[in-house]
């Protein structure tokens, strides 16, 4: 063998070596103790980094779990109770369970509820639409259509549908909040997911007083306040011209999703009501179901009339201050 | 009813395109490229249309194959490289090899970063160092030029740089090579041997002259190239004009017409701003010289300017716009 | 030497100025108007009338609150028929007052004779009150309540009064017209400041393309030796009160600061205008002139209009071809906002009305950035809209404040001349909304 490649090897491995000690002493030396518990909570985290619990990733979480040695204000939205669960032996405390949530859209403002008045053109970032005009609809409260929350989702979990120019979450949401914080507008919140994902909801955050809110979209909430009159269980929130359904309190009786005269209340995966529809409706499958409103439509299209009857009985009855915008309904 | 359009201001635009300035360049090119044809014959014009050809066709490829993208074609970007790759390869070069070149050139040095806009350095001169580097003997050996011979295959030789070269290297005195190359006003005019562009230094002043009066161009960077050339290569001059040629024969010869308005002067590989301009085109210029006196290769307009290239992002941060109100005045 | 003009970027579009040498025309006034309660910058005012409440033209109908905020006066007499939200020119829906018309009666001490009145018999504080009482806001586009000019801070001292005559905006001629109309009362409009502020000099800009402007006004400030017109190149944005004053005295305002640093205070002609009519006839700001033009409009022209009255109208009036029009703007072509409902409201701050062309209306599409820089050379800021723009989107806010965001004028240059048509003023505009609110944080920290 040629001695210059002996020589090459030669120099090659005791640089190797001589590196090699040192770092062996230098890693000796700097050597941070840390907690073994952490290396074992952030491991069995999902590891997606999003930010969902309030922290800067993963590992800060199981950082901050560990030191504070309490699951008490500690939750990861994406592994849910049964990774908190899982947990709490490592920890040796109590896992402290949280209703599974998701994300729900607050406006039902797409292209056919809410016509578009003007032709936008531009940058279409729901931050910057937000404070150049009200919205293409008209309201300035809705939905933009501009997809930033579907640009935060993490989880491809969110889409936009085409179809009405609005955002849909899919049942696999991970309620990380990326979309409520994303949202210019407020308008999409964490919400429970309910039993077998029954949720009842007021798909409208508009303040304005009805005949104002009803003259950019068919189906704004428009403060007439029948659903709270119909509420037995106190879970109706009004407050400027807008119903708010706690949904710690609400018990699913869809009492007031049969008074709303604008539909702005919306039931999902509940079952067909019984006697009062004409054509038998198809069950949804579950998985699409979450926010997606043009079934919805018109599976209550049929019905609008036969509400809106109800609906005057009741509110003359009950309340004849209250005015019900039951006859501009028929254009729904 | 009709809807009215929202959008944010302004609501006019100045008209300027991406198309117009990119067929502007090509209008602009297009005395040099003839000049080309009628120099160099029927080899020329298969080489430039065989490079434009598939500049185009790659990038189409690619767009449409690759990154599954509505397709660009219409801007004349892919246009423009191929006629400088085109520009920077003798006429006799095989066709195979330019297509080689252009695809180094929109595949490699363009597409891969994202296409137009997107790419650190200048597609064309990629193409064209790959070309170089891969295959030396036919990317140096020129056609030579005769007076009048049109549309016939041209005789190879080297070029006056390469000529100056070699004799150096010999040790050869400055004052017994001038007499082997044509005379600075045949340089000038385009009767020396070399690559289809850069035979007509005068075609090229003149388009690029118009490029600058279109305001495509600023005179920045060809100005800062020149200059410096003239001033680093004059030092050597002045030192020993036996050992070192006369700046005004550097200026003349090789690419640096070409590279001063036409390759430097690319938007997209080029500094923002007027100081930052100054600074790209003088390092040019010095680069260029120190490659032509101490290199191993006679020319060295394009290594250059691929150096450069990839120092401008930095000269882009150092060379900040003067910000309004930074110096305050009489106050 | 050429003309001056401001130091750093700049662009020249086509000036378009359809309806110049047009004579201002009133506007019949409508059965009803919206008064829009957010007409300046700054807090909106507090509506003090009720509904079912006769009003006067003149009369105060809305207070302001605030600091920087301004009165609002009825440009109209008859009835209040209602207060409630209606849209205004940005689409949203605003508290306004509706007022159903009746006659024209003017509310006592209004002086609503063309008599010039040249003495000044009010001190410079009472000045400055009379300016807060009408209501008066800067006429150019901004919109910023007046008398706050006025309010000079201790150890401040203006040494300039600077009269902005410049508008650079294409298409939009008013205070060309108003210049031409009114000259004598914008001279004393000028004294009128000049006392209020104590300044010891006036410099007019005018924009070399209004030459009997620039000629008329000499002629008529030439007994007054400390007013003086001085013409100015044609660039845009030269009406930019930064640029304006860098082009007339060559000092540059620095970043974030006021003209009071740099001793000048600013006023649009029309302002002076309006300022006139408020000390010499105690006429508060209820009307002003708005150019009514475009290529759809068939009768370009300038029109004395009282604020309230739908820009519909102003169409009509001005026979604009409505199938044409793809856009309609309220103000210049290049600052402008396009608004989304033509029932919108004239306002304080409406210079001009403008209709763009289907085919113009819409932008261009959008390509690669090719690094051109020619938006860095354009921009009269000195600032990098490029790279403004990259990092806003990114969201990047810190880098966007160092890299001074928030000295944008929101000129639009950028992207009147960027060849790939990008956004770069919406991303910019959102970076810029941003930062502030990130700095509106960091305060409350």
């Amino acid at each position: 063998m040629d001695g210059s490649v002996l020589n090459a090897i030669l120099v090659m491995s005791s640089i190797g070596v001589g590196a090699a000690i040192i770092l062996f002493f230098v890693a000796q030396k700097f050597k941070v103790i840390e907690d073994p518990k952490i290396d074992l909570v952030d491991e069995a985290l999902p590891g997606a980094n999003c930010g969902g619990c309030g922290y800067a990733g993963c590992r800060a979480f199981a950082e901050g779990m560990v030191k504070a040695e309490t699951m008490d204000g500690f939750f990861c939205p994406v592994g849910g109770n049964d990774l908190m669960k899982s947990l709490a032996p490592l920890l040796g405390v109590e896992a402290v369970e949280k209703k599974p949530q998701i994300a729900v859209l607050r406006c039902n403002g797409s292209i056919k509820n809410s016509i578009p008045k003007f032709d936008y053109d531009g940058d279409s970032t729901c931050s910057f639409t937000t404070n150049l005009s009200a919205g293409v609809g008209g309201c300035q409260y809705g939905c933009l259509g501009g997809g930033e929350c579907v640009d935060a989702c993490d989880f491809d979990a969110m889409y936009m549908d085409p179809e009405t120019n609005l955002p849909v979450v899919k049942i696999n949401c991970v309620a990380c909040n990326a979309c409520v914080e994303a949202c210019p507008r407020d308008i999409l919140e964490l919400r429970d997911r309910g039993p077998k994902e029954k949720r009842i909801f007021v798909s409208c955050i508009n303040e304005e007083k009805g005949p104002l809110a009803k003259a950019n979209c068919t189906v704004a909430c428009i403060g007439c306040k029948a659903c709270v009159k119909a509420c037995k269980f106190d879970a109706i929130d009004f407050d400027n011209f807008l119903a708010y359904i706690k949904y710690d309190v609400c018990t699913l009786c869809r009492k007031c999703v049969e008074v709303c005269p604008t539909d702005a209340i919306h039931e999902l995966n509940f079952k067909p009501r019984k006697p009062k529809a004409d054509k038998p409706k198809v069950a949804k499958p579950k998985v699409e179901k979450s926010a997606a409103d043009k079934p919805k439509e018109e599976k209550e299209e049929s019905k609008t009339e036969e509400k809106v009857a109800d609906n005057k009985e009741k509110s003359e009855k009950t309340a004849s201050d209250v005015k019900v915008e039951s006859t501009n309904n028929d254009k729904n | 009813m009709k809807l009215l359009t929202v959008s944010g201001s302004p609501h006019i635009h100045g008209g300027l395109s991406v198309e117009k300035v990119m067929w502007l360049v090509v209008a602009a090119m297009a005395p040099a490229m003839l000049a080309s044809f009628y120099f160099f014959g029927m080899g020329a014009i298969k080489v430039t249309l065989a490079a434009v050809l598939s500049a185009v066709l790659f990038e189409y490829l690619i767009t449409k194959f690759i990154m599954k993208q509505k397709s660009q074609l219409g801007d004349g970007s892919a246009v423009i490289t191929g006629i400088l790759l085109a520009f920077n390869v003798p006429s006799t070069l095989p066709i195979w090899m330019i297509v080689l070149g252009s695809l180094m050139a929109i595949g490699v040095a363009k597409m891969s970063f994202g296409g137009l806009g997107k790419n650190p350095f200048n597609p064309a001169i990629v193409g064209r160092v790959f070309l170089l580097i891969s295959f030396p003997v036919q990317m140096t050996s020129y056609p030579i030029i005769e007076k009048v011979f049109p549309m016939q295959d041209a005789i190879s030789g080297a070029t006056p740089l390469g000529i100056v070269k070699e004799g150096l290297k010999k040790g050869d005195s400055v004052s017994s090579l001038m007499d082997q190359i044509p005379s600075f006003t045949d340089m000038f005019l385009g009767m020396n041997g070399g690559s289809m562009g850069e035979v007509s230094a005068f075609l090229l002043l003149l388009g690029g002259l118009f490029l600058i009066f279109k305001k495509i161009i600023t005179w920045h960077i060809p100005v800062s190239f020149l200059a410096s050339i003239l001033i680093f290569s004059g030092i050597f001059w002045l030192i020993n004009p036996e050992v070192y040629v006369n700046p005004l024969f550097h200026l003349v010869t090789g690419g640096v017409m070409l590279g001063a308005f036409f390759m430097a002067t690319d938007m997209v590989t080029s500094p923002m701003t007027g100081k930052g301009q100054l600074i790209f085109g003088a390092g040019i210029g010095i680069l260029t010289i120190i490659i032509r006196v101490w290199g191993a290769y006679p020319e060295g307009v394009s290594f250059a300017i691929l150096l450069m290239n990839a120092v401008v992002p930095h000269l882009n941060n150092a060379f900040k716009p003067k910000r309004f109100g930074k110096e305050m005045k009489n106050v | 030497m050429g003309l001056l003009t401001f130091n750093i970027g700049g662009i020249h579009p086509p000036e378009n100025k359809l309806s110049a040498g047009m004579a201002i025309k009133n506007i019949e006034i409508p059965k009803q108007v919206v008064i829009p309660m957010n007409q300046n910058l700054g807090a909106p005012s507090q509506p003090i009338v009720k509904r079912g409440d006769m009003v006067k033209v003149g009369q105060l109908i809305a207070e302001a609150k605030g600091f920087i905020a301004a009165k609002i006066h009825s440009p109209v007499s008859g009835k209040v028929f209602k207060i409630e939200p209606r849209i205004d020119s940005t689409g949203f829906r605003k508290e306004s007052i509706i007022i159903n018309v009746e006659g024209d009666e003017w509310a006592e001490g209004i002086d609503s004779s063309d008599t010039l009145i040249k003495d000044i018999t009010l001190d410079a504080f009472q000045i400055t009150e009379k300016i807060k009482e009408c209501g008066i806001v800067g006429l150019g586009g901004a919109t910023f309540p007046s008398h706050v000019k006025y309010i000079v801070p201790e150890g401040k001292n203006p040494e300039y009064l600077i009269i902005n005559a410049v508008e650079c905006e294409p298409y939009l001629t008013s205070d060309h017209q108003l210049m031409m109309e009114k000259g004598e009362e914008i001279i004393v409009g000028i004294r009128i400041m000049m006392k209020a502020l104590g300044a010891k000099k006036t410099i007019i800009g005018i924009e070399n393309n209004k030459t009997d402007a620039i000629a008329h006004l000499s002629k008529l400030a030439e007994q007054d030796s400390n007013i003086e017109v001085k013409a100015l190149k044609v660039q845009y944005p030269q009406g930019g009160e930064k640029q304006l004053i860098d082009a007339l005295l060559g000092r540059q305002i620095q970043s974030g600061k006021l003209p009071l640093t740099v001793g000048c205070v600013v006023n649009n002609v029309g302002t002076t205008f309006a300022i006139y009519e408020a000390i010499q006839k105690n006429k508060p700001l209820f009307e002003r002139i708005v150019t009514v033009t475009g290529y759809p409009v068939q009768n370009p022209s300038n029109y004395r209009v009282r604020i309230g009255i739908p820009i519909a109208n102003l169409l009509q009036e001005a026979n604009c071809d409505m199938d044409a029009t793809g856009k309609v703007i309220n103000g210049g072509p290049m600052m402008g906002k396009s608004i989304p409902s033509i029932d919108a409201s004239v306002t304080k701050g409406t210079s001009g009305v403008l209709a763009i062309r289907n085919e113009e209306s819409k932008r261009h599409e959008v390509k690669n950035c090719i690094r051109c820089g020619k938006c860095t050379t354009v921009c009269p800021m000195g600032l990098e809209p490029h790279l403004l723009s990259i990092i806003a989107r990114m969201g990047e806010n810190e880098k966007c404040e160092q890299e001074l965001i928030m000295d944008c004028i929101e000129c639009g240059s950028c992207v009147y001349t960027c060849p790939s048509s990008r956004p770069l003023l919406d991303n910019i505009r959102l970076g810029k909304s941003n930062v502030s609110f990130m700095i509106r944080q960091r305060s409350v920290k």
